[in-house]
């Protein structure tokens, strides 16, 4: 016998209650749990796939569209920017590194990127097998890739036309796997590379180019095009001219993903305050039913009360009793609710990644959780505390004497 | 074992108990006697140490109740004293064992299942040890009761009013039930009543009047 098992074995004697009590601390604390996890996750990514790179210069449009698609790979591009341009803002002082990306087509949902190596080594992505792309239409695949198609080195595929699912097939012009990376964590994981003069020779074809070997050769620089940029700074100075260098004498835009990825998480932590709130609610809620229950059972337990203190309790032990009895039922409720929330996080992720955007698992734990559970606890004995308060005022005499 | 003296209580000002010197040895059975409203319930719970009295001296086994501060008091109770109440009042949400086994957790003593069996088993309550106290018939949740005042071996033991509203051959067990049980721990046992059926059955009385 304990207090624990005291507690207990009063949660049990109104199981109704205490199932539909611990049921709204679940709720509760498994949205708050489903919010921490996902909102960490996609944190952590955003900031990994942005990491090192100061600015994105696209075609003219929507700065935070050519955050999403060129980063992120999440949108669709604000359109191409020609080659030559391109070219001198390599060339320009300000800038340290670029990388070149050219999108357009697609393999069964995944994009297919024409690129240099730096964008692989940028993300410290190492190969699993095979080697990089040296020959057009030779591709490297991302770990995701490999194991939703179970490509491996040797295997031939056709891109389909446009970043969506179920475009046409360029059926003329088959990549080879050449190379398979390790998972890295990074947007990389779901992404077929392969060089920028494949990307533009599978579109030469539609010119009448079709020496796929030497299409980038005969194309005239004119006829070139990148779908963005990557631009790492020289120095930190160059965030206050390249910018509008690159708005004002170009008709590229300049897009910061430091500045537009913030500008998306504002809009997208309106939605999160309001599940946030509305978590809260339902945990306000829980702890409101455990008050009123145990405030009422006091009437009825007024004897069991007095008996325990005619046993040799002391006032103060029938205080933690039901402070236990709050806390338990509490704890309980979070426990439940911090594998709800795994769960539900789990799902959501579930669901990302049959849409090829996936990339948040339930199955990770984080520091944060003990604090979760410990906020449902010290609510639960915040609402115990004046049925506790109560039942350590306890007049045994006059308990015994009424009867 | 316990001496009152010039012991008086009182409720909202006007006086409910007066005793001017009872003594009692260890191992002596007193039937505490007097009308309803005598303060017979008030004594006992004096004698338990649940009430502290207005005025006058109340030492138990040698202890001056008044000088043990609350905290102390309740450990002293826990250890000392068994009490079986008119209620009998088993809690509902633990079993018969429990219940026995609660006492011996409250007084902050060893928990020992090998007791609680043992004194079950005395009482004939073997077979109830895991039954819930509303399956028990009044004798057996009566049993169960003084169980949880002699787990504890107490050095007083205190009964309150146990035999209302029992027939005479069931007053007889449990008056049997609670002498043999006192002798058995060797406790000195205070029964208050106002059960004429009682009287014959133990030799020291103490008479309260009206006050």
């Amino acid at each position: 016998m304990n207090l624990v098992r005291l507690s207990a074995s009063y949660l049990r004697a109104r199981a109704l209650n205490t199932t539909l009590q611990v049921l709204l601390f679940a709720l509760g604390i498994g949205t708050i749990t489903l919010l921490l996890l996902a909102t960490t996750q996609l944190d952590q990514r955003m900031r990994r796939d942005a990491q090192g790179i100061d600015l994105v210069i696209g075609a003219k449009g929507s700065p935070l569209q050519i955050i999403l698609s060129a980063i992120y790979h999440l949108d669709v591009p604000t359109g191409n920017i020609a080659y030559k341009q391109a070219k001198e803002i390599t060339a320009h002082r300000a800038v340290k590194k670029t990388i070149p990306l050219a999108l357009g087509d697609s393999y069964r949902g995944f994009r297919i990127a024409g690129t240099t190596h730096d964008y692989v080594s940028h993300y410290g992505a190492t190969m699993a097998t095979g080697r990089l792309w040296q020959k057009p239409l030779e591709a490297v695949i991302g770990a995701e890739v490999a194991a939703r198609t179970g490509h491996a080195v040797g295997a031939k595929f056709a891109g389909a036309h446009g970043l969506g699912d179920g475009g046409d097939a360029h059926e003329d012009a088959d990549y080879t796997v050449v190379g398979v990376l390790t998972p890295s964590g990074t947007v990389l994981d779901r992404l077929v590379l392969t060089s920028v003069e494949s990307v533009w020779a599978v579109h030469a074809q539609h010119q009448g180019i079709h020496d796929i070997e030497n299409a980038a050769a005969q194309m005239k620089d004119e006829e070139k095009e990148y779908t963005a940029l990557l631009v790492q700074y020289a120095s930190p100075l160059a965030a206050a001219i390249l910018p509008r260098y690159v708005n004002n004498n170009s008709e590229m835009q300049a897009a910061s993903p430091a500045y537009e990825t913030a500008r998306l998480f504002s809009i997208i932590g309106v939605g999160a305050d309001v599940l946030r709130g509305f978590a809260l609610v339902l945990v306000f809620s829980a702890a409101l039913s455990v008050f009123i229950a145990l405030y009422n059972a006091l009437e009825e337990r007024r004897y069991d009360l007095a008996i325990m203190r005619t046993l040799g309790a002391s006032p103060s032990r029938l205080m933690a009793l039901l402070l236990g009895e709050g806390m338990l039922l509490a704890g309980i409720g979070g426990l439940c609710g911090i594998a709800l929330g795994h769960l539900f996080t789990e799902l959501t992720g579930m669901a990302m990644r049959a849409a090829q955007q996936g990339t948040i698992t339930g199955w990770i734990w984080l520091p944060e959780e003990f604090f979760v559970l410990a906020l449902a606890v010290g609510v639960g004995a915040l609402a115990a505390l004046l049925p506790a308060w109560r039942a350590y005022r306890t007049d045994i005499a006059g308990t015994l004497a009424r009867g | 074992m316990f001496e009152l003296r010039q012991l008086t209580h009182h409720y909202d000002g006007s006086e409910v108990l007066r005793v001017d010197a009872w003594a009692a040895a260890q191992g002596e059975q007193w039937l505490l006697l007097g009308p309803s409203g005598s303060g017979k319930s008030t004594l006992l719970h004096i004698l338990a140490g649940i009430l502290r009295p207005a005025a006058g001296s109340a030492g138990i086994a040698g202890q001056d109740l008044s000088a043990l501060s609350a905290m102390a008091l309740d450990r002293f109770r826990g250890r000392n004293i068994g009490i079986v109440l008119q209620r009998l009042h088993l809690l509902p949400s633990l079993t018969v064992a429990e219940n026995v086994q609660l006492a011996q957790y409250l007084a902050g003593l060893p928990q020992d299942v090998a007791r609680v069996q043992e004194v079950l088993a005395g009482l004939d309550l073997a077979d109830k040890a895991d039954a819930r106290p509303h399956a028990l018939s009044h004798g057996q949740a009566q049993r169960a009761a003084i169980a949880r005042a002699v787990v504890n071996r107490p050095r007083l033991l205190l009964a309150d009013e146990p035999t209302s509203n029992l027939d005479d051959n069931r007053c007889a067990q449990a008056l049997d039930l609670l002498l043999t049980q006192a002798a058995a721990c060797g406790a000195t046992l205070v029964i208050a009543t106002h059960d004429q059926r009682v009287k014959s059955r133990v030799a020291k009385h103490h008479q309260l009047g009206v006050a």
